[in-house]
């Protein structure tokens, strides 16, 4: 059990503002902490060990809430979703050696999504470091590629400002993690050093607005043209640029297209909307950005899992890249405008400098035939296994609309883009870029953590699930009212549907000859568990799960033989995304 | 929720993939529209970029982490303190095409301690250092190549003369080749360093970074 204050719900009581500084700076580790309560953090997330005690020690003192979870990717990935869902950058901590080793895949995951983390590593002691000490590994070395930027930290003084300097940089320009590696000396060494405020060094200057001709540019070609979108990233709700974003696609009416990440930026219930493209995006939306001749695109960064084969992307069109990350524009698909700066800034500039609505009532209606032509449908009939696409609705239509889904990644996670209608940002949290198995539990912790007044659903696949689903102890523990739904179709199912595309139907260890039964689990970790094998028992479930004061799980048996479609085979043309197995 | 009927299952509607129109346009691999009259892939340049960096533990590794990771063509790599003690000057010589070239200027510029990156120009001053270590037999014809190239020796015995060269790489490789006569033992070359010719700031910062330091030393000269 936590030995911390009894866990509260209530942000407001939690304020760091009044109890910041309210005991001395003695240590390195109560400087970090100061520093902690002094970039407005309230929660963190991590497990205890022998480098990073100092640390904890002085947080027994904090109003600091932290949340221990079951392994250190737990902590990382709950950081990595509080961060998603509140803005704020989530904090993690680790022990060093195999705490910080556990750690990596949720830092490399934060990096690959842009997701404002802080790591604080214990270290071994300086004197120690290089020595092949107990618990010691090279974190700084092990985390650089997959950081925004790192520190190890020197001296008991500088080490809060150094935390404060690590929390400026991973919430302010891109977002992204951060890590500072803590020897044991500098966190237990004597310091009177209050941290000043977080502040960039020097060297770090994002630019947030966008070049004056460039914006001229952008608009001229946006007026004239005669088939625009506009590709929403993930930059946008990183930016909370969707009002903006909004307002700008209805004045001009321009359709939306979204990648994975930016799921939410654009309410899927407006007519603009195009829903998300890609590999198992929606037809009309890979039809659209396949034909447009003008694509606006706003942070995002051109994945693979997006653009296909970059020879096939867009391939009239003329791209207008906004994004707050210079190195992003004409990194995989050449801008022919460049507009650097912050995704709301942006759109703000241009829509100043646009003189007029570009003229495109027949590449509307062209949009909405595709809508048509290509609807995202399946047939459910009764006397079959559940189908996935079914469960996904069911959950969708009895929660509020500002709910919360979290995935793993798999089939399951591609059915939650497709069959859930997101209307807002900061409700859809799912791995995309590194797409790590496991990652849904721990971020709907994470998630419900940091909004604790929303509901909380997670979809995990079977395999999934069963990387993390040791953090049920934890949700349990915490008393988080969340809803995982298994989609449970024995197999590492993604896997499958590319061996059967691809590799003739050779079920190479993808088919699991045994499952455990998931609600049996929930339950033996004290989570409430649901099983569901036919249609008629979906809708009472999902109401008795979502209405249980606590966490739930409910297994799913679904058509183990369901695959995800459309498809985009990897490097493949959008515009001619498979609607079936046989058009592979 | 959708209707259940009674056909197969997992059938998306609408035309099928050959029936489909498609656009007309095309792009290379490197993603740039391709004009259709004149379909040029982009070749691979040789270069030499400029860093200035703060001179902080690991910085070197930063940079050379972040060329090797990214699949850089990366010919070069050199580093050393510039006239300010905390900053280095790190001198990177790569063969990229022109979209390689500026993703290797923009990753670095994101390092946190890279201060500005610069791509110099063809007529950057360039030098490289080499020792090369040859057999001692024949002293007179070794000295004879030494001066050709304007070299220096720096250590001569019975068994081995070893000859410093320093000059851009083009002189390198040939004195290299002339020096192959005699048997290279060993030989160590340093990789290009480089600034800009004239009185072009070899990056866009060092002009003002120079005059703030120059203001301090005369403000701490006249105290004095
Ligand atoms: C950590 C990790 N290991 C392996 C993979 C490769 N992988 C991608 S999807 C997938 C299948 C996921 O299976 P499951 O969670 O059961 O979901 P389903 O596809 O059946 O919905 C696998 C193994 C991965 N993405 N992450």
């Amino acid at each position: 059990m936590s030995e911390q204050p009894p866990a509260t719900f209530d942000r407001e009581a939690t304020d760091g503002a009044e109890t910041a500084g309210s005991t001395p700076v003695t240590t390195g580790a109560t400087s970090v902490i100061r520093a902690l309560e002094g970039a407005g953090v309230e929660t963190c997330f991590g497990v205890q060990g022998g480098a990073i005690m100092p640390v904890y020690d002085a947080l027994y003192d904090s109003s600091i809430r932290h949340v221990t979870m079951a392994h250190e990717q737990g902590a990382a990935h709950a950081a990595d979703a509080y961060g998603i869902v509140s803005g704020d950058p989530g904090v993690c901590l680790a022990t060093s050696g195999p705490g910080a080793t556990n750690l990596v895949t949720g830092l490399a995951d934060a990096s690959m999504d842009s997701d404002p983390v802080i790591a604080l590593t214990g270290q071994v002691p300086t004197a120690f470091v290089g020595n092949d000490a107990f618990q010691e590994t090279d974190t700084t070395g092990l985390t650089a590629p997959i950081t925004k930027t790192n520190y190890f930290a020197t001296d008991s003084d500088s080490v809060g400002d150094t935390v404060g300097e690590a929390f400026a940089v991973s919430g302010t320009g891109r977002p992204g993690p951060t890590v500072v590696d803590l020897p044991k000396d500098v966190t237990n060494g004597q310091t009177e050093r209050q941290p000043g405020a977080p502040r960039t060094p020097s060297t770090y200057d994002p630019q947030t607005e966008a070049d004056e001709a460039a914006v001229e540019r952008a608009a001229r070609t946006l007026e004239r043209a005669e088939k625009p979108v506009i590709l929403a990233g993930g930059g946008v709700i990183k930016g909370d640029a969707s009002d903006a974003l909004r307002d700008f696609a209805t004045e001009y009416g321009i359709p939306v297209v979204t990648t994975m990440p930016a799921l939410g930026a654009f309410p899927e219930d407006h007519e603009l909307a195009m829903e998300m493209a890609g590999m198992h995006g929606t037809g009309y939306a890979n039809m659209a950005i396949t034909h447009c001749d003008v694509m606006l695109a706003v942070g995002c960064r051109f994945d693979d899992r997006l653009t296909g084969g970059v020879e096939t992307f867009a391939p009239d069109a003329e791209i207008l890249h906004a994004d707050i990350d210079p190195a992003e524009v004409s990194k995989n698909i050449e801008a022919d405008v460049a507009l650097i700066g912050d995704a709301g800034t942006v759109l703000e500039q241009l829509d100043s400098e646009m003189d007029r609505t570009p003229d495109i009532p027949e590449w509307q209606e062209q949009c909405q035939t595709w809508k048509a032509e290509y609807p995202m449908d399946y047939a459910a009939p009764e006397d079959r296994p559940i189908r996935p696409e079914f469960v996904v609705e069911a959950l969708d239509e009895a929660t509020p609309e500002d709910a919360i889904v979290t995935t793993g990644v798999g089939q399951h996670q591609m059915w939650a883009c497709q069959y859930w209608t997101y209307r807002h940002p900061r409700t859809w949290v799912s791995s995309h870029g590194l797409g790590t198995m496991g990652y849904g539990l721990p971020a709907a912790i994470g998630a419900k953590v940091a909004e604790p007044d929303k509901q909380v659903v997670c979809f995990e696949g079977d395999g999934s699930f069963l990387m993390t689903c040791q953090e049920l102890a934890v949700a349990v523990r915490e008393n988080l009212d969340i809803t995982v739904a298994v989609l449970n179709n024995a197999a590492v199912g993604m896997v499958r549907q590319w061996q059967d595309a691809f590799f003739e139907g050779r079920h190479s260890a993808s088919q699991y000859p045994w499952v455990p039964a998931f609600d049996k689990l929930a339950e033996a970790f004290g989570a409430q568990g649901f099983a569901v094998h036919e249609y008629d028992e979906v809708a009472d479930t999902v109401e008795a799960a979502l209405a249980y004061d606590g966490p739930s799980v409910i297994d799913f048996h679904i058509d183990p033989g369901a695959n995800v479609y459309p498809m985009v085979p990897s490097g493949g043309d959008n515009g001619q995304f498979a609607l079936s197995e046989d058009q592979l | 929720m959708s209707e259940q009927g009674p056909q197969q299952v997992n059938r998306l509607q609408g035309p099928a993939p050959e029936d489909r129109p498609r656009p007309s346009g095309r792009r290379n691999s490197q993603g740039i529209r391709i004009d259709p009259e004149v379909e040029a892939e982009p070749v691979p340049r040789r270069t030499v970029i400029s860093a200035l960096v703060e001179n902080e533990p690991g910085v070197l590794a930063k940079a050379s982490g972040l060329v090797s990771r990214r699949q850089f063509n990366i010919e070069s790599l050199t580093v050393g303190t510039t006239t300010n003690p905390e900053t280095s000057r790190i001198t990177l010589v790569i063969e990229e095409p022109e979209p390689g070239i500026r993703q290797v200027e923009k990753q670095l510029e994101k390092l946190l301690p890279v201060i500005s990156v610069q791509e110099l120009g063809e007529n950057a001053i360039q030098r490289e250092l080499v020792i090369v270590k040859v057999h001692g037999d024949e002293p007179d014809k070794v000295q004879a190549v030494t001066e050709m190239y304007d070299g220096t020796v720096l250590d001569a015995g019975p068994k081995t003369i070893s000859i410093e060269i320093t000059g851009d790489e083009n002189k390198i490789d040939d004195a290299i080749d002339a020096f192959q006569q005699f048997g290279i033992r060993e030989l160590a070359r340093t990789g290009q360093t480089a600034i800009a010719r004239g009185d072009v700031w070899t990056t866009d910062v060092e002009e003002e970074r120079y005059e703030r330091m120059h203001e301090s030393w005369q403000t701490t000269t006249n105290n004095d």
